[in-house]
């Protein structure tokens, strides 16, 4: 907080009195594809993993499930935990966290099918249970969705006043024959994600600059 | 309402707008003094309340002037009262402890100069006269002794005798110059002491003439204030605004104090009271919770001044007897200094809260950092202890700046506030007298659209008047006829 929000804050509370009544915390969600090939880009997960334990405030919640043949479980959640209010146990529970996450990825196995949409309806259900002010959902895949025949998942879903970021959405062997099919692929994914009410779409390909994750457009 | 419709012979445009131009002239003709009237009346109706507004704050200025007057003066006298009255007080203090031992220091000189007196008559005794027989031996020189073995005996033990009574008179005469100069030797520290205590007497003298020039000065600035004179309002609205510009430059930088505070104790607070609550948007609760802590600090510093009678922002606790006051004293410094430990050790939980964010970091980062350097590291750790230690100390300094924002600002803002509302008169006449410059320039305007029938109107005048004055002429010369 600079000196001119410092100033304006105390004006404010002077003027207001009372304390805030919306929610400040932050949910993040993360489905990291572990189906395919794409498997083996899960040592790159574990780095947003890290960015998030690393930015993430005191108070916010954070959880990391695998997107694998059939997502909509609690069983595919590797890790959650709202971190304490106090910074210095944040602090400890973030390192947990990280050995945690650290464990489930070190040897991943990669599923069949790919079932991301499956995730982002359980994704949806956790972040709405728990009464964060910003809810976000990061998508760790290659977009490509894969689902047997007798799982159904084509009908509406509901992401209303959730973010979703689609990260390091890599080009498959097709895509390279023909770019439109990756292009496509990412305007079917954020048609569909802004017709289920979702706040905002973004794809974030570039590692480097993680900080667009959270970061509001 | 098209413009075709107002053309009588819409095929010949000219003509109709002549016979347009013709009517509407003569319809102005013959509205011409309505119109005037009416000019005159609008220039006045709206002029007039904006003059009279504008004599009316004028005079509330000059109103507010002579209060602002009454108070500056009476604040100055007050304080050069004050002045007057401290200056006085340590006159009274040099005066009682110089002038006390006043006694004591010419009975100390007296006694001296008696002693150098006594000294002095011991130097003047002179030594004692040559004996009687020196005529007698004058005389024995004169004898012819013709070789007389006798009288060579007689005189040589003569001789013999006046030798050895002169040496003896010899040495009493130096014994006596050297008790003499023994005498005189010892003057040396009597004088030194009568010259040591004498420029005490002047130096005493001096800070005297000089504090008793320091209450002319005020004793003059009182009697000028006393007197209400422009000079001395003047000098005490000076004075106001340059306590002012200081009282702020001072409390800007005690903001810059309290914010370097606040980033010290913020984020250790979140520990205590936790980071998740929010105010408002923007402040969390333990922000709220650390700037709680810097404002009683202040609060504290304020009642400590004021109970060490410093600032008299309070006359409530500046009427309160002196064991109360006192104990008041004794309490705000006792909260003062603990609220001062609290700060250091939140400024320690801070440093240690980094540490561990950034050892948290740096596990999480892919390129592990070298290890912590060893007494250098904690420098900013000692640094920051220190620090939130004395700010609250340094804070609590800011009822000096704040007493004199607080009396300089009712100066500074009743003089703006003059010069404010005497703008505003002056705009306000200004638009007023403009308003009925503009009403004349109307109806000038007015005159110069109808101008063909004006002219008209003063030939017939003119023929009128000619024709007059030819019958007239006509009628003189009958009569001369």
């Amino acid at each position: 907080m600079d000196r001119r929000q410092f100033l304006a804050s105390t004006l404010a509370l002077a003027a207001s009195g009372c304390g805030d009544p919306r929610s400040h915390r932050h949910a993040v969600y993360m489905l990291v594809d572990t189906s395919g090939t794409y498997a083996q880009e899960a040592s790159k997960a574990l780095l947003i993993v890290n960015y998030l334990l690393g930015t993430l405030q005191p108070g916010d919640s954070l959880a990391v499930a695998r997107v694998q043949s059939r997502s909509f479980s609690e069983k595919d959640i590797v890790a959650k935990a709202t971190f304490d209010t106090r910074p210095s146990q944040a602090n400890a529970q973030k390192r947990a966290f990280h050995d945690r996450i650290d464990a489930a990825f070190r040897n991943v196995s990669g599923s069949r099918y790919t079932d991301i949409t499956g995730g982002l309806i359980q994704a949806a259900e956790f972040l709405n249970e728990g009464a964060a002010g910003a809810k976000t959902i990061i998508i760790f895949s290659d977009m490509q969705e894969e689902l047997d025949k007798v799982t159904v998942r084509s009908f509406p879903i509901s992401l209303k006043d959730i973010r979703v970021i689609a990260v390091n959405v890599v080009k498959l062997k097709t895509d390279n024959v023909d770019p439109r099919r990756y292009l496509g692929r990412l305007d079917e994914w954020k048609a569909r994600v802004e017709k289920a009410g979702a706040s905002e779409w973004r794809v974030v390909n570039d590692l480097d600059h993680l900080d667009r994750i959270l970061t509001r457009s | 309402m098209s413009f075709q419709s107002w053309l009588l012979w819409p095929d010949n445009v000219p003509l109709s707008m002549l016979a347009l131009v013709v009517v509407g002239m003569a319809f102005m003709y013959a509205a011409r003094r309505p119109m005037h009237d009416l000019f005159r009346a609008l220039g006045h109706m709206v002029g007039a309340p904006l003059r009279m507004a504008g004599r009316w704050l004028a005079a509330a200025a000059a109103e507010m002037n002579q209060r602002n007057k009454a108070v500056l003066l009476a604040h100055g006298r007050q304080e050069v009262g004050q002045r007057v009255e401290r200056e006085f007080e340590r006159l009274g203090a040099i005066v009682t402890r110089d002038l006390q031992g006043y006694p004591t220091l010419q009975r100390k000189l007296l006694d001296e100069i008696t002693r150098i007196e006594e000294d002095y008559k011991k130097c003047g005794e002179v030594p004692p006269p040559p004996p009687d027989w020196t005529d007698a031996v004058a005389a024995v020189a004169n004898v012819k002794s013709a070789g007389n073995e006798l009288v060579l005996r007689v005189l040589e033990e003569i001789k013999r005798s006046v030798t050895g009574i002169h040496d003896k008179a010899i040495g009493e005469y130096r014994k006596a110059y050297e008790t003499r100069h023994r005498i005189l030797g010892s003057f040396m520290p009597f004088w030194r002491s009568v010259d040591k205590n004498l420029a005490q007497v002047e130096k005493n003298l001096a800070s005297l003439q000089s504090s008793v020039t320091t209450v002319d000065a005020h004793m003059a600035k009182y009697e000028q204030i006393n007197a209400g004179t422009d000079k001395a309002q003047h000098a005490l609205t000076v004075s106001a605004f340059t306590q002012f510009a200081i009282a702020l430059l001072v409390m800007a930088v005690a903001a810059g104090g309290a914010f370097i505070n606040f980033k010290l104790i913020a984020l250790p607070m979140s520990e205590m009271v936790g980071a998740g609550d929010y105010i408002t948007s923007a402040l969390r609760t333990s922000e709220v919770a650390a700037l709680v802590i810097i404002f009683v600090e202040a609060s504290m510093g304020l009642f400590l001044l004021e109970a060490m009678r410093v600032t008299h922002l309070f006359p409530r606790i500046a009427s309160l007897n002196e064991v109360l006051r006192r104990r008041m004293l004794w309490i705000a410094f006792a909260l003062l200094v603990t609220l001062a430990g609290v700060e250091a050790a939140l400024a320690l939980m801070r440093d240690m809260l980094i540490a561990d964010k950034q050892a948290l970091l740096q596990s999480l980062s892919t390129v592990q950092a070298g290890p912590t350097e060893g007494w250098v590291g904690r420098i900013p750790t000692a640094g920051q202890m220190l620090l939130g230690f004395i700010l609250p100390f340094a804070l609590a300094f800011i009822a000096i700046p704040l007493e004199s924002l607080i009396h300089s600002a009712r100066t500074v803002g009743g003089v703006l506030l003059t010069v404010l509302v005497r703008a505003l008169a002056l705009v306000l006449r200004v638009a007023g007298q403009a308003v009925r410059q503009a009403s004349r320039v109307l109806i000038r305007l007015y005159d110069v659209a109808i101008v063909l029938p004006l002219l008209a109107e003063r030939l017939v005048r003119g023929a009128r008047r000619s024709g007059r004055i030819g019958e007239l002429d006509v009628d003189a010369e009958r009569t001369h006829a």
